[in-house]
């Protein structure tokens, strides 16, 4: 008779992960017990305190990572091989919680909209009835957001460590659900909420359904879902390599899906634009830097040896991701959803920087890895910066995102309209802030990488997308305001703190970029 | 030390910002003045220190590792001459632009005029690529709200999005080539952005010619030369007298320093390549600008075309890659600042009186303002070429360099002198002379403050015209550097 072998996990690597999702179940028998007066209050300390000490645990995890092959990467496969907890990951994990504890201040904002917070008191009331009405006299508020956000970074956090094909899938499909649903509770504009929901539901899950297909047929070509045996089978074996090829091919749809790039974008201005803006926020932030930390492993680490079948295909959609990005961009009337073009835009940029996977590099030269990981640290802060920003500008309707609305901001809310400006200056790219140095970074990356035809092509972009950037400083500043203009709502501590925090990063990050870089650098490559 | 010139002014905006004021007081424009002068004075010693010895100011600092970047300052003879320039006028465009602001926001008006001399002269002594370009755009920001806030023309908004979108355009192309130049420096084992060692990079023939086309397009945009000068007939045309001093005459010289400085400095070899072509757009910029200024109604706009006709005269200087011709060019940036800077204020002047910028409806000036009139004839003649002023040394250094390189080469720029001749006397007898003009009546002498700012200006023109030397002695050196390294790279 075998003895029983039970499965060594590393619980001392991954319980920064488990506090998180475990914390996201208690949050879950607190809706249950806790009277609903004292709910908002114990879940939004509940989930800040949390995140705080996945903060914590990550750092502390980081420093006590094993060195391997001579430093040029550090940590360990757990859970069997399937987590991987190297120096990306957690720098992953430390972004990722900075932005969800960021994005939790937003979530849990309640001076702008008269006393309740952005969401929808009570989603099963349909908009426009008696029902709806009632909840809205009463007060109610949903406080299983919280819960909700701490399942999706749950998620996000396995998604960047995953390192076998299937805890990539689940952990996509934790990260996903959770957001569907919180895309869905907007309080003001519900129906809009709800369809944009509703796309994403059912786009996300046609992504999910590409990306299960394509881990069957890598399955079918390796006979193993984790990444480290897909790379020896692919250098071990030769001749027909058409299963792995299609499965390279949709696991790419799912990933590409999730970042928003060419030719799967099409869901991005919507859900961006109907999901209440805190969570667009977050969602934003959080989502890219999870989907492209897994995308750099699962490209690396499994298929860094078939490196010139998917390269080729990444030019093409890096180039177009950048150029659909800013042409649809320049025509929105409306901030929040040219914003997210601009974040389409975004993506090509860091698609740039995966580019120069495979170059080699000289003593002192930043890696792919490195450059993406920097570019995610300064897109993710100023996002949102953007989207906070948002919130503040409202009328009787709620956000104003009408672009004619922002017109002369600047002479009725100068601090406003100069943060705003820094976050735009920073998404446009120009020096002394983080956007130039990120982009600098993964254009350098690409440039290594020998891809000087995409860098031109996404410098001429971003000359485009500079256009309409500064499109809405010049209607700020130039501008007079219009007789119905939306006001500012001055906000509560928690949306300042969030505004403050990423405005300082954005501008020291542009300044003096070293430390981060150096953490970046530190973070060295992807195990197997 | 040389960070220490540069943060004067930085602090004098913050300070000038940070006051509390109204629009129309005096006080932030007293202290930007006063700050502009200390940087003068700063200035000045810098000036004086570097005629001994270039090196004592040098700092380098490594600033961001992982990228190479350092903050390094130093000035050569090429590099002293922009920084005297830059703190000469930044002083005199603050006093004659006291009153521009006074309906707006005044203290943002001055203190962006002090971030602009600050960034310039960050420009000027940047020994490392990576903070130059940094700075380089950088400068757009504050110009550009110079622009778009304080100008006075009608059509400011728009010609502010358009000064931006091309200055961007061209620097962001002048990033693909900064990358690249990373790239390739960290093919030699060691990352770096400092000029010394980038010139030890050995670059193929086609990646040096690429990495010249990036950097030369971003400074054939800024200079501007013929075809990509479209951009300033509206800026000037739009901007007020003083902003339009600091974009032709400081800013813009970032582009003809930066094809001295890079472009021949660093890719010798594909400057030689290129040569017949820039010097054909140089000929063009010279007798294209200076027809369209015959032609112009508006006489910010028209000033502004001369200064493309002259950005010609130094770009040729540059080009034709002799010893006479780098000298003359170097020269003629300085002089070109002065006489512009001369004519531009002038007219301002001039402009704030008769309510017009159009030649059509001014004249008669001369009786009621002599003095005005032979201000703006002192710019005009200044700017012409008039020996013993010194525009005239820089123009004929130059024209000896064009002759030295091609007979037919400084026949043409030759006819660019001619019509100059035309240009400014056609603009001052249609602006100044002629019958008065009843609705003139009212248009008064300059006062002691204006006099005051420009005087400097024309002083050092009339010394500079007769004792050429005292700059040439500064000049001369840095051109015989540069000449050498040129040659240097070209046998490599």
């Amino acid at each position: 008779m075998t003895t029983f072998q039970s499965p060594h996990l590393g619980y001392d690597l991954i319980w920064p992960l488990l506090v998180v999702l475990g914390a996201a179940c208690v949050g879950i028998v607190v809706e249950a017990f806790v009277p609903r007066a004292w709910r908002y209050v114990t879940q939004v300390l509940l989930t800040l305190a949390t995140l705080a000490v996945a903060f914590g645990g990550t750092v502390y995890v980081a420093t006590g990572l094993d060195e391997r092959g001579h430093g040029a990467a550090r940590g360990s496969v757990v859970a069997e091989g399937a987590v991987a907890v190297d120096g990306p990951a957690v720098f992953a994990w430390g972004l990722l919680l900075v932005v969800a504890f960021l994005g939790v201040l937003l979530f849990a904002e309640r001076h702008l909209d008269g006393g309740v917070s952005a969401f929808s008191g009570q989603a099963a009331a349909l908009p426009g009835t008696a029902a709806e009405r009632r909840v809205g006299e009463r007060g109610l508020e949903h406080t299983e957001v919280y819960p909700l956000l701490l399942f999706a970074v749950g998620g996000m956090l396995l998604f960047a460590a995953a390192n076998d094909l299937l805890t990539l899938f689940v952990a996509l499909e934790v990260l996903s659900l959770p957001l569907y649903l919180l895309t869905g509770l907007a309080r003001r504009r519900r129906l809009l909420s709800q369809e944009a929901a509703m796309k994403y539901f059912l786009l996300g899950a046609f992504s999910s359904g590409f990306l299960l297909y394509g881990i069957a047929l890598v399955y079918g070509y390796a006979g193993t879902v984790r990444f480290g045996g897909i790379a020896d089978a692919i250098a071990n074996t030769s001749g027909e390599r058409g299963l792995l090829l299609a499965g390279i091919g949709l696991l790419s749809v799912g990933l590409l899906f999730k970042v928003g790039a060419v030719p799967f974008q099409a869901w991005t201005p919507d859900v961006y634009q109907g999901a209440p803006t805190p969570v667009t926020a977050f969602m934003a932030a959080g989502t890219k830097v999870a989907a492209f930390v897994a995308m750099l492993r699962l490209y690396s680490v499994a298929f860094g040896g078939e490196r010139w079948t998917w390269l080729p295909m990444l030019w093409a959609i890096a180039l177009l991701t950048m150029v659909v990005g800013a042409v649809m961009a320049v025509a929105q009337t409306d901030v929040k959803r040219m914003l997210a073009y601009s974040s389409i835009a975004h993506t090509g940029f860091v698609l740039t920087g995966i580019l120069g996977t495979g170059a080699t590099l000289g003593e002192d030269q930043v890696g792919s890895t490195q450059a993406v990981l920097f570019y995610l640290v300064t897109y993710g802060l100023m996002t949102l910066g953007a989207f906070a920003v948002l919130t503040l500008v409202r009328d009787a309707a709620g956000e104003s995102g009408e672009l004619r609305g922002w017109a002369g901001l600047a002479k009725t809310s100068p601090v406003v309209a100069a943060v705003f400006s820094l976050f735009l200056l920073s998404l446009a790219g120009l020096p002394f802030t983080a956007g130039f140095t990120g982009k600098w970074m993964v254009f350098a990356s690409a440039m290594g990488g020998g891809a000087w035809p995409v860098v031109v092509a996404a410098v001429l972009t971003s000359a485009m997308a500079a256009f309409f950037y500064i499109r809405v400083i010049v209607l700020m500043y130039f501008s007079e305001p219009a007789s119905d203009a939306p006001a500012v709502v001055i906000p509560s501590v928690l949306t300042s703190v969030t505004i403050a925090v990423t405005a300082i990063a954005t501008v020291v990050l542009g300044v003096v970029p070293g430390p981060v870089l150096d953490l970046a650098a530190h973070a060295g490559d992807f195990i197997r | 030390m040389l960070s220490l010139l540069i943060a004067l002014p930085l602090v004098g905006a913050l300070a000038v910002a940070l006051f509390p004021s109204r629009p129309g007081d005096a006080l932030p424009k007293w202290s930007a003045l006063a700050f502009s002068i200390a940087t003068l004075i700063g200035g000045a010693v810098v000036g004086i220190a570097n005629a001994d010895t270039g090196e004592t100011w040098a700092e380098t600092h490594t600033w961001i590792a992982p990228i190479g970047a350092h903050w390094a300052l130093a000035v050569d003879g090429l590099g002293v001459t922009m920084v005297l320039l830059t703190v000469i006028l930044v002083p005199v465009v603050i006093a004659a632009s006291w009153h521009d602001a006074d309906d707006r926001n005044t203290k943002g008006f001055f203190a962006l005029m002090l971030v602009v001399e600050a960034l310039a002269l960050a420009v000027f002594c940047a020994q490392d690529v990576f903070l130059f370009y940094l700075v380089f755009e950088a400068t757009l920001i504050p110009a550009y709200f110079l622009i778009g806030s304080y100008g006075h023309g009608p059509r400011r908004t728009a010609a502010a999005v358009k000064f931006l979108l091309y200055m961007l355009a061209g620097g962001l192309v002048m990033l693909a080539a900064v990358v690249a130049l990373y790239a390739f420096s960290a093919q030699t084992g060691h990352a770096s952005y400092l000029i010394e060692d980038l010139k030890q990079v050995a670059l193929t023939t086609s990646q040096e010619r690429m990495l010249f086309l990036g950097f030369f397009l971003a400074f054939a945009i800024k200079a501007p030369i013929f075809p990509f000068h479209t951009w300033l007939p509206d800026t000037t045309g739009n901007a007020t007298p003083g902003t339009s001093v600091l974009l032709i005459c400081v800013l813009d010289k970032i582009g003809t320093y930066g094809m001295l400085r890079f472009c021949l400095e660093l890719f010798p070899g594909a400057a030689h390549w290129a040569t017949p072509v820039v010097v054909t757009l140089a000929l063009i910029s010279i007798v294209y600008g200076a027809l369209l200024a015959l032609g112009q109604d508006d006489l910010l706009v028209l000033t502004g075309l001369t200064s493309l006709s002259h950005f010609g005269f130094i770009v040729l200087g540059i080009f034709v890659v002799n010893a006479q011709g780098v000298s003359g060019a170097t020269f003629y940036m300085f002089n070109h600042g002065l006489a512009t800077a001369v004519l531009f204020l002038a007219a301002g002047y001039l402009i704030r009186r008769t309510g017009t910028a159009r030649l059509s409806q001014m004249g008669g000036v001369e009786k009621k303002a002599p003095v005005l009139a032979a201000l703006l004839l002192l710019g005009g003649l200044g700017t012409l070429g008039l020996p013993g002023l010194s525009p005239f040394v820089s123009e004929f250094l130059v024209m000896l360099g064009a002759f030295e390189h091609h007979w037919w080469v400084g026949t043409i720029a030759v006819s660019g002198v001619v019509l100059a001749a035309a240009y400014v006397l056609r603009a001052y007898r249609l602006a100044v002379t002629g019958p008065e003009r009843p609705e003139l009546a009212g248009v008064s002498e300059v006062g002691t403050r204006e006099i005051a700012a420009v005087a400097p200006l024309v002083a050092l023109m009339i010394l500079l015209g007769f004792v050429p030397q005292l700059a040439l002695s500064v000049i001369n050196p840095a051109s015989d550097h540069t000449m050498s390294t040129i040659e240097a790279g070209a046998q490599k």
